[in-house]
């Protein structure tokens, strides 16, 4: 389709979104301002990742989109139909041929290499933002370093639940500096987070652009005597029999049975295509 | 002896009003000062400029540091500031909701300044919470709940408390009896009264209540339309008021 300019921004926009990420690469964790343009998609859909995507994406590269670790969602679905038709680009379903990953809430199964840039959709990238409203403020706390109400908000967490109970956008601290929102990732996710391929967020309602470099150092923040600990659902999937990846409840029948199932289709589909059984995978055969 | 905080020549102006002009004082280590004055005398400008919410106009505010003994806090960087303010100051508000944070339990607000301080230890700064709530006579199984279901008092209690659990050397105080009754009123003077003393906590209170500054002040400045119009001991200032304006104010306590 010829009707659009490659990846539907025009070049200027694309370089002005390519200048805050490099920006965003050289100051890890630093929430870089840019001049955010309206998608044709709502707010909350996604529309930061997509322009970063936009400006990230060449001819030559192969597009993923997941949702929640799904391809088969809507949202990864007319994303990835979004830059088909307007890019062109090649797109795929299997995370390890794919050079730019479009993600919404998970980061892959799959260890990423140093040729996959992993793109993040952000609804707030302000991790004090519910702590402290005041945008002027949160700036100046971030560049001050002054990080303590983070704590307040785990130390609410213990004194009311007895545990951390922030179990997705669980705050990190990068390369010793910022303290950054990872978007709403399960916290099972957090230690993925120090990988080998290039990370950018974007959050397009809030106009912010954040990165984090190929091995850089990402600590989530938690107590000397309450650790922080990843958590998932405290079974294998009964479509393939992982133990190790984040699992999805859902809920079969109003008799209270219930199956979990990866999240990440891909690593799923491929673990089974490999052989690879769970509980109910006789029966219930997709 | 070196003064805590030496005060030089403060003036602060609202383009053409005066907010408060060519004041200067020093407190002493473990030293209670209190500034009465009318509503708009400047009180307030002055105990802003003072804790560094604003910027004097001309003048020094030299503050004797722990670590590198006397300096201006208007000229220092904010950083630094900022870390007076959470180490060696603290600031008392009026209204509580003011200083404190309303939508965290009582436990958090008083652990806030430690975590700050970079503690993480959560047993200890609960520990510490729990100690602190008992020191200004709030319950200790009331250290989960939000300051919003406290009365009026204990959030004034609460927020000192939150205040001087790092061990303050300064505290301001921006009218903290405002807007209570006069029962509530005189537990947190004496609770005041008791914490300067145990402490040795050097404090300038800002008041038109001059009960107040009678209980807990040693020395009291008068202020009017920006200028301080009479300075000295308490007792002598209001026994023996040599002002004009300083007699008006003296004579216009209600006697019960």
């Amino acid at each position: 389709m010829n009707e659009y300019n490659f990846a539907y921004l025009d070049e200027q926009t694309k370089r002005m979104i390519r200048r805050a990420i490099l920006k965003a690469l050289a100051v890890p964790g630093y929430q870089v301002p840019f001049a955010s343009r309206e998608m044709p998609m709502p707010y909350g859909w996604g529309t930061g990742g997509v322009q970063v995507s936009a400006a990230t994406l060449t001819p030559d590269d192969t597009l993923k989109v997941i949702d929640q670790g799904a391809d088969d969602t809507t949202n990864a679905v007319s994303i990835r139909k979004f830059f088909e038709n307007t890019a062109g680009v090649a797109t795929t379903e299997e995370t390890a041929k794919a050079t730019v990953i479009q993600t919404r809430h998970r980061i892959p199964e799959a260890k990423l290499t140093e040729d996959q840039i992993l793109v993040y959709q952000v609804p707030i990238p302000e991790p004090l933002r519910f702590l402290e409203p005041r945008e002027t403020e949160t700036r100046k706390m971030h560049s001050l370093e002054e990080y303590g109400l983070m704590h307040v908000k785990l130390y609410e967490d213990i004194s009311q639940h007895g545990a951390i109970s922030t179990a997705y956008a669980y705050p990190v601290k990068v390369s010793g500096r910022y303290v950054m929102d990872p978007s709403p990732i399960p916290k099972f996710d957090n230690p993925k987070l120090e990988m080998d391929a290039i990370q950018l967020f974007g959050a397009g309602r809030e106009q912010r652009i954040y990165a984090l470099p190929p091995h850089t150092k990402v600590v989530s923040l938690d107590f000397e005597d309450y650790p922080f600990e990843p958590t998932k659902a405290d079974h294998a999937c009964d479509l393939c029999g992982a133990e190790d990846s984040y699992l999805d409840e859902v809920i079969m029948d109003d008799a209270g049975n219930r199956m979990f199932v990866c999240s990440d289709t891909d690593y799923c589909r491929t673990r089974r295509a490999r052989g690879s059984q769970g509980r109910l995978s006789k029966e219930d055969e997709i | 002896m070196t003064p805590l905080l030496s005060v030089q020549d403060i003036t602060k102006t609202y383009g053409a009003r005066i907010g408060c002009t060519g004041v200067s004082f020093d407190l002493y280590p473990s030293e209670v000062m209190g500034i009465v004055g009318e509503s708009g005398s400047g009180k307030t400008t002055l105990l802003n400029c003072l804790a560094g919410y604003l910027e004097p106009d001309t003048g020094q505010v030299i503050f004797d540091t722990r670590t590198d003994g006397p300096m201006d806090t208007v000229t220092m960087s904010e950083p630094e500031r900022r870390m007076l303010g959470r180490t060696d100051w603290a600031f008392v508000h009026q209204h509580a909701s003011d200083g404190l944070r309303m939508s965290v339990s009582a436990g958090g607000n008083i652990g806030e300044r430690l975590m700050a301080l970079g503690n993480r230890h959560y047993g200890s700064i609960r520990g510490d919470a729990m100690n602190w709530l008992g020191r200004v006579e709030i319950d200790t199984d009331r250290i989960d709940d939000r300051p919003t279901a406290f009365s009026g008092g204990m959030q004034q209690r609460l927020q000192i408390a939150r205040n001087l659990v790092t061990g303050p050397r300064l505290v301001f105080m921006d009218e903290p009896t405002g807007g209570l009754d006069v029962s509530v009123q005189a537990r947190l003077l004496d609770l005041l009264r008791g914490l300067v003393r145990e402490m040795g906590l050097s404090a300038i209170i800002v008041t038109h209540d001059l009960a107040v500054v009678r209980l807990l002040a040693d020395r009291l400045m008068v202020m009017k339309d920006g200028h301080v119009v009479e300075a000295g001991l308490t007792d002598q200032v209001l026994d023996d008021p040599q002002h004009a304006y300083t007699q008006l104010l003296v004579s216009s306590v209600l006697q019960v």
